[in-house]
């Protein structure tokens, strides 16, 4: 049976993981290589590198933590931040990169979706939604959240999936930082109305807080980032927990 | 030296990547004539079976030679749907048919469940991605040192067919083939390059039958 996902995020600026990290036992602990192998060693299921400040300037360094990672780790690497171009998607591949992520591009510029569908495949593309709950709907909203894009986040997860996207990586605003679990009722929304995999994301707090997300989400795989990197749980033990509760992951 | 086809199907680095890891020798075939000196023959593969068409009859004539020669051969997701006769998937576009049987969609289950149902009571999710089991059928060269419920990474919406060269199954709402081999042709429908050790240990199978 298909293995629900537990997804670490690296948001790294200049080569450098940016948020608090505490392992014990890493060299330096912001390298993402090394955040990378730890991860691994615990039988994370895939990574995301988002590149925070994502200006020209950091490029090469982008390129440079994505080959690094890629050279340590066997597993699928999505990249993600300030990917706006063709050329800045065949770079992030190039580089090693197994699938991108769009989200302001995505609004912006949705052809971008179907270009590099056709290019490296619907696998490769991942179109990330950043919403929020408005009245009876899901606001989609672009820019890291400062903007709103006028328009729903499951007509949208729907339409990128007509584009040619691969997979929804959606992300609540409101629960975003907060521990407070995942907005499940969200994500099923989005989940239902598409039949590619969808990543759950914002609000991961405790261990139950997967659980839900997997059972009353109907979430395909889960990303979080400072639950991790604190080392308040490890990938393992969180899916030993899981398994624990009849949700299928790989141990 | 083995030979890492590529025909413009995506980009090699994930695989070069992890032979590189393995310590394997590969080399990118710039012509058809360049497979005659290969110890091997690595088909890889994303996205859609007819990207296959720009393996055209002199690129199909030097993979089947060197096969021939009994030197082996491996097809990687697409690359291993290659393998048979065809696919659904692009039906006017022929496969190279050293396995038979034709790739097929994976299909659909609505299960129609409320917001409260587990995910597993949910629609079935193609394509199929993430990591799933393998279930190994028999002993054969491909899954030497391969634990039994060992998962490997998949990204794919068509599959081959588990027929007597399957040796190992995996479901999706359906078994499909997810390693075949049959004398000096192997196949793998998931990524070995993406899926940690296990990924790279089917690798090193494959190497150590290329020397």
């Amino acid at each position: 049976m298909l293995s629900k996902r537990i997804i670490a995020c690296l948001d790294v600026r200049n080569g450098q993981v940016v948020k608090g990290i505490n392992f014990e036992g890493l060299r330096n602990a912001g390298d993402p290589a090394e955040l990378a192998r730890r991860y691994n060693r615990e039988l994370i299921d895939e990574l995301v590198i988002l590149d925070v400040t994502a200006t020209i300037e950091t490029r090469r360094a982008m390129a440079d933590t994505i080959r690094a990672v890629a050279h340590e780790v066997f597993i699928p690497l999505a990249v993600g931040g300030g990917i706006r171009t063709e050329d800045d998607a065949a770079a992030a591949v190039e580089a090693g990169a197994d699938k991108v992520s769009l989200n302001t591009a995505a609004i912006a510029n949705p052809p971008l979706i179907t270009t590099l569908a056709n290019r490296y495949g619907s696998q490769a593309v991942i179109v990330a939604i950043d919403a929020k709950r408005s009245d009876d709907h899901y606001a989609v909203y672009v820019r890291s959240g400062s903007a709103a894009a006028e328009c729903d986040a499951v007509e949208w997860a729907r339409e990128a999936e007509a584009r040619g996207a691969g997979e929804i990586l959606l992300t609540s605003i409101d629960r975003d930082g907060t521990k407070a679990g995942f907005d499940c009722q969200m994500t099923a929304a989005v989940s239902r109305a598409v039949s590619i995999p969808v990543i759950a994301s914002g609000g991961a707090g405790g261990l139950d807080d997967f659980v839900d997300v997997f059972t009353r989400g109907a979430a395909d795989a889960a990303l979080a980032a400072s639950i991790f990197h604190y080392a308040e749980t490890s990938v393992h033990a969180l899916k030993e927990h899981l398994r624990a509760h009849g949700i299928p992951v790989r141990l | 030296m083995i030979a890492l086809v590529d025909y413009g199907a995506g980009n090699l680095t994930s695989v070069k990547k992890a032979l590189a890891a393995i310590h394997a020798e590969v080399y990118v075939p710039a012509s058809p004539r360049e497979i005659a000196r290969a110890s091997g023959v690595i088909v890889p593969g994303v996205g859609h079976f007819s990207a296959t068409r720009a393996l055209d009859p002199s690129w199909r004539d030097a993979i089947l030679a060197r096969l021939g020669e009994g030197r082996p051969l491996l097809g990687i997701c697409v690359g291993m749907q290659w393998l048979f006769e065809g696919s659904e998937e692009a039906p006017d576009c022929p496969g190279l048919g050293v396995l038979a049987g034709s790739c097929f969609r994976l299909g659909r289950r609505i299960a129609g469940g409320s917001a409260d149902d587990a995910g597993s009571r949910d629609a079935l999710k193609v394509p199929h991605v993430g990591w799933n089991s393998l279930l190994v059928t028999c002993e054969a060269p491909a899954v030497e040192g391969v634990s039994p419920g060992s998962q490997v990474y998949f990204t794919h919406s068509y599959a081959a067919p588990v027929t007597g060269e399957a040796v190992a199954i995996t479901e999706h709402g359906q078994p499909f083939a997810s390693i075949v081999q049959r004398g000096q042709v192997s196949g793998v429908q998931f990524h070995p390059e993406k899926s940690s050790d296990v990924g790279l240990r089917i690798l090193r199978n494959f190497v150590e039958t290329a020397r």
